[in-house]
């Protein structure tokens, strides 16, 4: 029986490596031989199938730079509001919370259709980088106030007695003891949404839509790298090629942040030693 | 109710010089409910300013959750029920007129485990004095510093984590924020309890050197210490049959120590029990 339990754990870790390894061989495999750095500052040509991603890259990262400033200080102060160490009516923070699990399981899509009639024609946002921007807000927003609550949560009752016993406010208490101690929750909660953000695709199609010239405003719509892979995936004959290379890049980027998030993290845990 | 079973020392102020001075705690008929469990009941105390009372008793007879009513911690947590009085100065501190962030500058405690903030030496004791409105805050922390003899050890350290200090140090830290305010009563919760035996004495020492301007309410669980630094001594006991904690008896720690006439404090400070 203990060798059984063994060979399964070690298959079902090997069948989770072969997918990852598939997916990563599968799109560098059929995106290096063409590659080259051309292909991240030139315009993209004919549908995108010739030339390159430049305008599509910088969408992409305003789209997930302007949803993360919004999502950050909201949800901060959410998750502050929603820890178990804020004083507040019990049934209201649980409605909450049922509200953000729910929220948490909504599809794209649907967030995608929200965002089209609340943020594009109720606000009269148009398709935009801010439409598409403010629709990732609100579906990393569940994800993101989750991370940085159980942090908040986490933080030892002896430090928030403490606090007490000191006479404190409860705005010298959040902001000065509580928030830096959150600090690594938050960067957690930052590397999950971005990730989020960047995969995101449904729902930019309705918000921030498709077009791939270089934005020359925030209301102008612009095209994301994802929606730009699935478009030429699915609508662009002849675009196989540079789907690829656009999946890679995809990837790229997502690793590029998720490390630089890694290592402030790591260098704040590491001052913050200092206090464990 | 008994005056002479509830407050002995009354009766023979000439035996304690510093119990001549005024009550500036007092409390009456104190009960605290955790939802429908009984912690404590009906417990009356006067604390006489200028003196250290100890609170003894075995565990779970709620004498730390005694000792944080007086500041009103004890509301921070979730289905809390307080009964009774407790009149700091003749003011009822359960009065909801009170100011909590005032009473508890004026009411320090001090917890069993030192709570150091996640926060530089000398932030520490700078935050909390910030937060008050007080100014010359160097000077202040400096002052609090040495009033604990923490400011020759970490005087070249100020800017380092207080969690790098041992645990005496922070205990006497935690003693330092807390006397920085100059409050009138210092609430400590069995601060040796988690300390070696030579930096217990340490702040023995400090306690009895602080006495002089503060008054001290101390929960300890070591005789020994109480007989030795309480001048009041206030013995807690559990009432198996109801289930709660009560006060069994209270008087000079000499009198509780040498001359009291019931047996289960007899045995419990004879070390035949508890």
């Amino acid at each position: 029986m203990n060798k059984l339990t063994k060979i399964f754990c070690w298959l079902s870790g090997l069948v989770i490596s072969l997918v990852l390894i598939s997916i990563l061989g599968d799109i560098i495999l059929n995106s290096l031989e063409s590659f080259n750095l051309t292909f991240l500052y030139q315009v993209p040509m004919s549908a995108g199938r010739r030339g390159g991603i430049y305008p599509i890259i910088i969408s992409t990262l305003l789209i997930t730079g302007i949803s993360t400033l919004v999502t950050v200080p909201i949800g901060t102060l959410c998750a502050i509001y929603l820890s178990r160490h804020y004083p507040s009516t019990l049934v209201f923070k649980k409605f909450i919370k049922r509200m953000i699990q729910v929220l948490s399981g909504v599809p794209s899509i649907v967030f995608g259709l929200f965002g089209n009639a609340i943020f594009c024609t109720f606000f009269g946002l148009g398709f935009s980088i801010l439409s598409g921007a403010l629709t990732l807000s609100c579906m990393c927003l569940p994800l993101f106030i989750t991370s940085v609550e159980e942090g908040v949560s986490s933080i030892p009752d002896e430090v928030i007695h403490t606090t007490h016993s000191l006479g404190f406010s409860l705005y010298t208490t959040f902001k000065s003891i509580v928030l830096p101690l959150a600090i690594p929750s938050i960067l957690s909660g930052l590397v999950l949404s971005v990730g989020r953000a960047l995969a995101e695709t449904a729902a930019l199609i309705f918000t921030s839509g498709y077009v791939d010239r270089f934005p020359e405003s925030l209301l102008d719509s612009g095209r994301a790298l994802s929606v730009h892979i699935y478009d030429l995936a699915m609508n662009v004959p002849g675009g196989d090629q540079n789907a690829y290379k656009s999946s890679m890049v995809l990837i790229g980027l997502i690793l590029i942040i998720n490390s630089v998030f890694n290592i402030i993290a790591k260098i704040i845990s590491k001052e913050g030693q200092l206090y464990e | 109710m008994n005056d002479k079973k509830v407050y002995p020392w009354k009766t023979e102020l000439g035996s304690n010089p510093c119990c001549i001075s005024d009550t500036i705690i007092s409390i009456n008929n104190l009960s605290l409910y955790y939802g429908k469990k009984c912690a404590f009941k009906d417990i009356s105390i006067e604390v006489n300013k200028n003196c250290i009372t100890g609170i003894i008793g075995p565990s779970g007879c709620g004498k730390s959750s005694f000792i944080q009513c007086i500041n009103r911690l004890a509301d921070h947590v979730d289905g809390v029920e307080v009964t009774g009085d407790i009149f700091f100065h003749g003011q009822n501190v359960y009065d909801s007129r009170v100011n909590l962030i005032n009473l508890r500058k004026k009411i320090g405690l001090i917890f069993q485990v030192p709570t150091p903030l996640p926060l530089s030496i000398y932030e520490n004791i700078a935050l909390p004095l910030k937060e008050h409105g007080f100014d010359d805050i160097s000077k202040r922390v400096e002052r609090a510093l040495v009033d604990v003899g923490l400011w020759v050890e970490v005087k070249d350290k100020l800017k380092d984590s207080a969690f790098k200090l041992s645990g005496g140090q922070k205990q006497r830290l935690c003693i330092a924020r807390s006397i920085a305010l100059e409050p009138e009563v210092l609430l400590l919760d069995e601060p040796c309890s988690s300390l070696d035996p030579i930096s217990s004495e340490v702040i023995e020492k400090l306690l009895l050197n602080l006495k002089s301007r503060f008054t001290i309410l101390i929960v300890t669980h070591n005789l020994a210490q109480a007989r030795r630094v309480c001048d009041h001594l206030c013995a807690f006991w559990y009432d198996l049959n109801n289930q709660h904690g009560f006060l069994l008896e209270c008087g000079t720690s000499h009198d509780l120590f040498e001359n009291s006439s019931n047996e289960v404090l007899k045995d419990y400070v004879g070390g035949a029990r508890g």
